[in-house]
């Protein structure tokens, strides 16, 4: 929607769709480790940084106008929220 | 708020067809808002009134105590469909699909929506969920008998077609994000030049919130659904306790969607009665920025009460009165609108006609609903009357006596321009009453009952509960005999009404300065807008218009 064309090339693509591999491949073997508490925080974590690359580079919204990134960050916020809030039952049940 | 934007003698959107097709194609296949619009009317109250008939044959089942005239079985499946068909058929797209389609780009002075293909998808989308949804009714395995709500862990182990019909609400979902991605991408594009957000019609900022909220919580239910089916055919433990899973987490996160989608459906009505009430008081409405506002507060702290709904499933007492509290919260955005509404009326010069009749139907049903709701979002009261005919009085007085009410309303309110003819006013009062009056005797009934601890989604009860329960029934009987008739009035003045000019209310908002019904594009020149939204003193100006 922006007014200016971004052309990513080729080899940014294939170099993100490889960090995405290798990310899902560590999520993978950390889900295999024993980390107490910490499996769920670092799963998050590395889904987040995927999401980061899926939004920004696939999706073109790191060159794209302003308005989108506040809609990203309003869902974003909302999400984390409901996951705060889920927390209040899930952490003292 | 238009100077020079009346049509003289144009084709109007019936004539004239956006596509090459004459006939029923030039239907099928068009692009128009305004006549998706109407698809969605039609197809949408047909469900409407299957809805309608199987609630009846509930309220018949419950006349006398035990068998009546369905068994128990069949009585659970009436009750989930019932919910099913109301819920995801009915009362979730009813405001946004139909009124959304037909007025939202008019009252920003657009030609059409954003993306008109994408419109007709979210339509056939709509369709192709509904159709799903009647054959799981009638594969081996039989009817769904869940409830709407599907709760684990009977859902997964439930033999009937309980995937099939969960599918269906999933693809019903994916109708509803695209109607929702179309109207903020129209809100934000497509807006007249001087149109500015603060100029919108206040129906318009209610849909622009509501959609939001389609947007945002819809996937989530999506995800679940998927879940569920994973674990019906697979076996998977995701929600059941049997495998490992979390039945709780199942709520959590049906009611993330869920909740907020009770404010998909009463939002679009509340954007509703903001342009009624000015209307019939011929007085600008009183806190337009208060109310602007709401709507977007509503929309978003809606996101945060959804446990409200679970307060005896098992989950942590902290994350109970966490919940409890934040419920009360969205009574303050509520009240705005309310206190609004009424001071607006306050020395206005009020034309009591057949839809402000039936916006006072709201404010009075509609306050019962918001204030039992906060009986049941007291935790200690709450625990009293869980899974009672309380909660089901209660979601009815803001569901239908809410939603369902505006809904009748705009239907009378927009009718003349939709269809280009009045209907007949007398009868028309006359359902209201009727409404009023059966409404009353059908639900609030279920308040005493389910105080007095009649549980819902029970096919028997106890003799202590019988004359209310008939009491109950006779109202259904009223309640249903009122929307016949007004049914039939406004069928009847399709073909037979009085003509009516482009402004029998005397309205300002922009659909009220183009002739009725609209041309195709809606106007000839995208008009300027020269007042703010409410203001009547430009009737003067529009008489001179035409």
């Amino acid at each position: 929607m922006g007014n200016k064309k971004h052309i990513i090339g080729y080899n940014t693509y294939i170099l993100v769709w490889l960090s995405l591999l290798a990310l899902t491949a560590i999520t993978v073997s950390i889900a295999g480790i024993h980390l107490g508490d910490y499996t769920l925080l670092i799963a998050m974590f590395i889904a987040a940084i995927k999401s980061a690359l899926v939004i920004n580079i696939f999706m073109h919204i790191k060159f794209d106008e302003p308005i989108f990134k506040v809609f990203l960050a309003l869902s974003g916020f909302t999400l984390l929220i409901i996951f705060v809030l889920t927390f209040f039952d899930f952490i003292y049940r | 708020m238009a100077n020079g934007v009346i049509a003289i003698e144009e084709k109007n959107f019936y004539q004239q067809s956006t596509n090459k097709y004459s006939g029923i194609l030039s239907w099928l296949l068009t692009t128009d808002h305004k006549r998706i619009g109407l698809m969605y009317l039609y197809t949408i109250s047909f469900f409407f009134i299957v809805g309608v008939i199987i609630g009846i044959l509930m309220r018949l089942e419950l006349l006398t105590p035990g068998k009546t005239i369905v068994d128990a079985q069949t009585y659970n499946t009436l009750f989930t469909l019932h919910g099913v068909i109301m819920i995801f058929l009915f009362i979730i797209p009813g405001l946004p699909a139909i009124f959304g389609n037909f007025f939202l780009p008019i009252q920003i002075g657009a030609r059409d929506v954003a993306f008109p293909r994408l419109n007709l998808l979210s339509y056939y989308v709509y369709v192709v969920g509904a159709i799903l949804v009647f054959i799981s009714l009638f594969l081996p395995g039989g009817p769904i008998d869940t409830g709407w709500t599907f709760y684990i862990p009977y859902s997964v182990r439930s033999s009937t077609n309980v995937s099939m019909a969960i599918l269906a609400a999933f693809i019903l979902g994916f109708s509803s994000i695209l109607t929702g991605i179309n109207f903020i991408t129209t809100v934000h594009r497509l807006r007249a030049p001087e149109m500015t957000f603060f100029k919108m019609p206040l129906f318009v900022w209610a849909t622009y919130a509501t959609a939001w909220i389609q947007i945002i919580a819809t996937p989530v239910i999506g995800i679940t659904i998927l879940l569920v089916i994973i674990e019906r055919t697979f076996g998977v433990g995701i929600f059941d306790p049997a495998l490992g899973g979390d039945p709780i987490l199942f709520q959590h996160l049906f009611w993330i969607y869920s909740h907020p989608a009770v404010y998909i459906m009463i939002l679009p009505a509340m954007g509703v009665v903001s342009e009624i009430i000015p209307t019939f008081a011929r007085r600008t409405i009183f806190g337009y920025k208060a109310i602007a506002m709401s709507s977007l507060a509503i929309a978003f702290v809606g996101y945060l009460v959804w446990a409200h709904h679970m307060f005896t499933s098992g989950m942590s007492d902290t994350a109970r009165w966490v919940f409890s509290l934040l419920t009360f919260i969205v009574a303050l955005p509520s009240g705005v609108k309310v206190f609004n509404w009424v001071a607006t009326m306050y020395k206005g010069s009020i034309d009591p006609q057949t839809p402000f009749l039936w916006v006072m139907a709201f404010i009075f049903l509609f306050s019962i609903g918001g204030l039992t709701g906060l009986v049941l979002g007291s935790l200690a009261t709450d625990v009293h009357l869980h899974d009672t005919y309380f909660v089901v009085a209660h979601f009815h007085y803001v569901m239908f006596g809410g939603t369902g009410t505006i809904f009748f309303a705009a239907l009378h309110y927009w009718f003349p321009k939709m269809f280009g003819r009045m209907y007949f006013k007398k009868v028309a009062n006359i359902a209201v009453l009727l409404f009023f009056i059966g409404f009353n005797m059908l639900y609030f009934t279920k308040f005493i009952m389910g105080y007095m601890g009649m549980p819902r989604r029970y096919y028997d009860y106890l003799p202590q509960f019988a004359t209310l329960q008939e009491i109950s029934t006779v109202g259904s009987w009223i309640l249903a005999l009122a929307i016949f008739l007004m049914a039939g009035n406004l069928i009847y003045s399709l073909r037979k009404g009085p003509k009516a000019g482009p402004n029998p209310w005397g309205g300002v908002t922009l659909e009220w300065h183009i002739p009725s019904p609209p041309p195709m594009e809606n106007f000839k020149e995208i008009p300027t807008i020269t007042h703010e939204p409410y203001d009547f003193s430009q009737l003067k100006e529009m008489k001179n218009e035409s």
